[in-house]
């Protein structure tokens, strides 16, 4: 994988602060820092993993990028193989273009399809809106999205209702897919399903991503998920990226205590690897007003003085022939426990 | 199996939903056994019954639901208590409700009210099972939710339910399950709200009670994970009834019930690698109204046949392992 790769998405210091307003005349009392100096690339043609605890900010980040939340600063730059563009810059009416190749998977596949609107209603407006005039056109195109995600064609016209929750993900799915574009953003796309059916729309997933060559850009709680799904995983803690590397290398050499902690914590389907759970006090910090220096370190086994006063920054290292990074003061100490 | 061991039995029980003249048989024939210091885990995905078994030992179950058959007794100190023969709200039930099988539920923010702080709710268990003065119960309570490792609990005692983070909540309801030492602790997808990192921390408090007092434990999951970190028994339902029922060595490691065998192969396992092979389950769970002919996973099942469709009954295949199926798998 060492290859040059062409990336598709560069992210430089970006960050979304929402403001805190009190009182009658709505002062600004102080901000949630949510994304807080994120930098990062994207790949085309790979599944990056955003994972986290709720409230570390993996969702504001994902809505960041389309824009579906102004970010505060920073940069995002867009590369659609002709140009480079700054998506944070981009007036309205660019947008929409740019749009067009950035789509979204929402968590919750119930409350995102409108429940007035037969299937084909839904899926029908951003092919509008996206210049195909002909109502036959649209109704073959949603056919065959339909079949692309293993559905009936005839379905289109039944309402979101009608569908069990896996179907209507996959209508989800396949509206994001309706405009072809070249990456998607799946907000804890399975989350919401059951067991068995969260496999079908992971395995689909991953076949459609093959098909299209899509880049897929993953937020999700769920690491065993992740390990079956993605290329490269950022674990990120409060607002910031705390390990970035390619998965199996995560798995292997995990280079800062929290991603151990969240490993060790998740119960793992298989009997002879029942282990000893690194167990966190505490909950996470308040991103309002987060801890000094590491913002992991009240929670960290590991602390020592550095980590209460310096942020550590995130650092490049070489594990197993990848470019791993961390931002841990003991990175390299984490590897040799 | 000794019978001393057992605390609560449940024989062939049905629990039946009525809406709009319409009969939904939400558990269709359950028995199972809860042992005590043991965790028994019930598996299986949305709408299979497993929180209707639940409220039906608890006797919590909606106005338009009846347990219909069946037998759940509970073998208490004082003799054998036929817990479904109880009126709902009299004297008996409520006597033993909170104080001797207590339960958590799944999401703590709903299950707590609102407007009475955690001290009182704590204190209220209390108050109805016990003979403790007013100081002694606070007392008590302050004990309780220190033993949930609560910091500071002389004061978060005096706080309300929306000043506690998701992890604590779910902490002091199990202060509150435990407030009177019960013999059983029934937990409803206790930890499905939290995050992984919560989640252990509620596990290792689970594992330490069921330890120290001896608890038995019947915690109701839809995670294959969780049943093979804390079960010491595991049941599988499916549409209503058990089609799995053995240790947890059994189960994962032999599964015989096709549904069993598919659900564990439909999950990606951590340290398995990407290129893991997960196979999902084709088809989605029938509607309930609407309930295919004889066994209930035939439709979506790879080794389903024409004899098939009548309802197997539970063959055991060993002591402790007993499967619901007509062609069982053999054990690899």
């Amino acid at each position: 994988m060492s290859e040059a790769r062409e990336t598709i998405l560069t992210l430089k210091d970006v960050e979304t602060h929402f403001p805190i307003k009190k009182g009658v005349f709505k002062r600004t009392a102080g901000h949630v820092k949510a994304v807080d100096g994120i930098s990062l690339e994207v790949y085309r043609g790979e599944t990056l993993a955003l994972v986290g605890e709720s409230g570390c900010g993996k969702t504001t980040l994902g809505k960041s990028i389309l824009q579906l939340v102004k970010p505060t600063g920073g940069k995002i730059i867009y590369n659609d193989k002709a140009t480079e563009r700054d998506l944070c810059r981009l007036s309205q009416k660019e947008m929409m273009e740019v749009n067009r190749k950035l789509q979204i998977v929402f968590q919750d596949p119930q409350s995102s399809l409108n429940p007035a609107f037969t299937v084909f209603g839904s899926l029908q407006d951003p092919l509008k809106t996206h210049g195909i005039k002909s109502k036959a056109e649209r109704r073959k195109i949603i056919g065959d999205l339909l079949e692309s995600v293993n559905m009936r064609r005839e379905q289109m016209d039944l309402y979101p209702h009608e569908f069990s929750g896996g179907q209507r993900q996959r209508i989800g799915i396949a509206r994001a897919l309706s405009i072809e574009p070249d990456l998607i953003v799946c907000d804890e796309a399975v989350s919401a399903l059951d067991v068995s059916i969260q496999a079908q729309v992971l395995k689909l997933l991953k076949d459609i991503k093959k098909e299209r060559n899509l880049t897929y850009i993953f937020i999700t709680h769920d690491l065993s998920v992740v390990e079956y799904i993605s290329d490269r995983v950022a674990v990120m803690y409060l607002g910031k990226i705390v390990e970035l590397a390619e998965v199996e290398d995560l798995y292997a050499s995990t280079m800062h205590p929290y991603t151990k902690a969240l490993l060790s914590a998740i119960p793992v389907a298989d009997l002879d690897r029942r282990k000893k759970r690194i167990l966190l006090e505490g909950d996470v910090p308040s991103p309002v007003n987060p801890p000094s220096g590491c913002p992991f370190h009240p929670r960290c086994n590991q602390c020592q003085d550095i980590c209460k006063k310096v942020i550590p920054s995130l650092k490049k290292f070489e594990t197993n022939g990848y470019e791993h990074y961390s931002a841990c003061h003991f990175a390299e100490e984490q590897l040799s426990q | 199996m000794k019978d001393d061991d057992v605390i609560i039995s449940v024989k062939g029980l049905e629990t039946f939903f009525y809406t709009n003249n319409r009969c939904n048989k939400a558990v269709n024939g359950v028995s199972f056994d809860i042992k005590k210091g043991k965790t028994l885990c019930v598996v299986g995905e949305s709408g299979c019954g497993k929180s209707v078994t639940a409220s039906s030992i608890m006797q919590l179950l909606p106005k338009l639901s009846r347990i219909e058959n069946g037998e759940i007794t509970y073998h208490s100190n004082e003799g054998d208590i036929r817990i479904d023969q109880l009126k709902k709200n009299g004297p008996k039930m409520r006597s033993i409700r909170g104080s001797d099988i207590s339960m958590i539920f799944q999401d703590p923010m709903t299950a707590l009210n609102p407007v009475y702080t955690i001290g009182f709710q704590i204190g209220e268990n209390l108050q109805y099972h016990t003979d403790l003065n007013r100081a002694e119960r606070k007392g008590q309570s302050i004990k309780l939710l220190k033993e949930m490792g609560i910091p500071l609990p002389e004061q978060r005692i005096n706080e309300y339910p929306h000043q506690y983070s998701g992890g604590m909540r779910q902490r002091a309801m199990i202060a509150m399950a435990m407030a009177c030492n019960p013999k059983v602790l029934i937990a409803d997808e206790p930890t499905t709200a939290l995050d992984v990192t919560i989640q252990a921390q509620i596990f290792e408090l689970m594992d330490k009670l069921k330890e120290e007092h001896d608890t038995a434990i019947m915690l109701i999951t839809h995670d294959m994970g969780v049943v093979t970190e804390l079960a010491d028994d595991v049941v599988v339902m499916y549409m209503g009834n058990i089609v799995e029922n053995g240790t947890v060595d059994d189960v994962l490691r032999k599964p015989a019930h096709p549904y069993t065998k598919a659900l564990l192969e439909s999950i990606p396992v951590l340290g398995r690698g990407k290129n893991q092979v997960i196979e999902p389950i084709k088809g989605s769970t029938p509607d309930p109204y609407n309930r295919p002919k004889g066994c209930q996973f035939a439709p979506r099942c790879p080794f389903a046949d024409s004899s098939c469709q009548v309802m197997p009954d539970e063959s055991s295949i060993s002591d402790t392992h007993s499967v619901r199926c007509l062609h069982p798998m053999e054990a690899v």
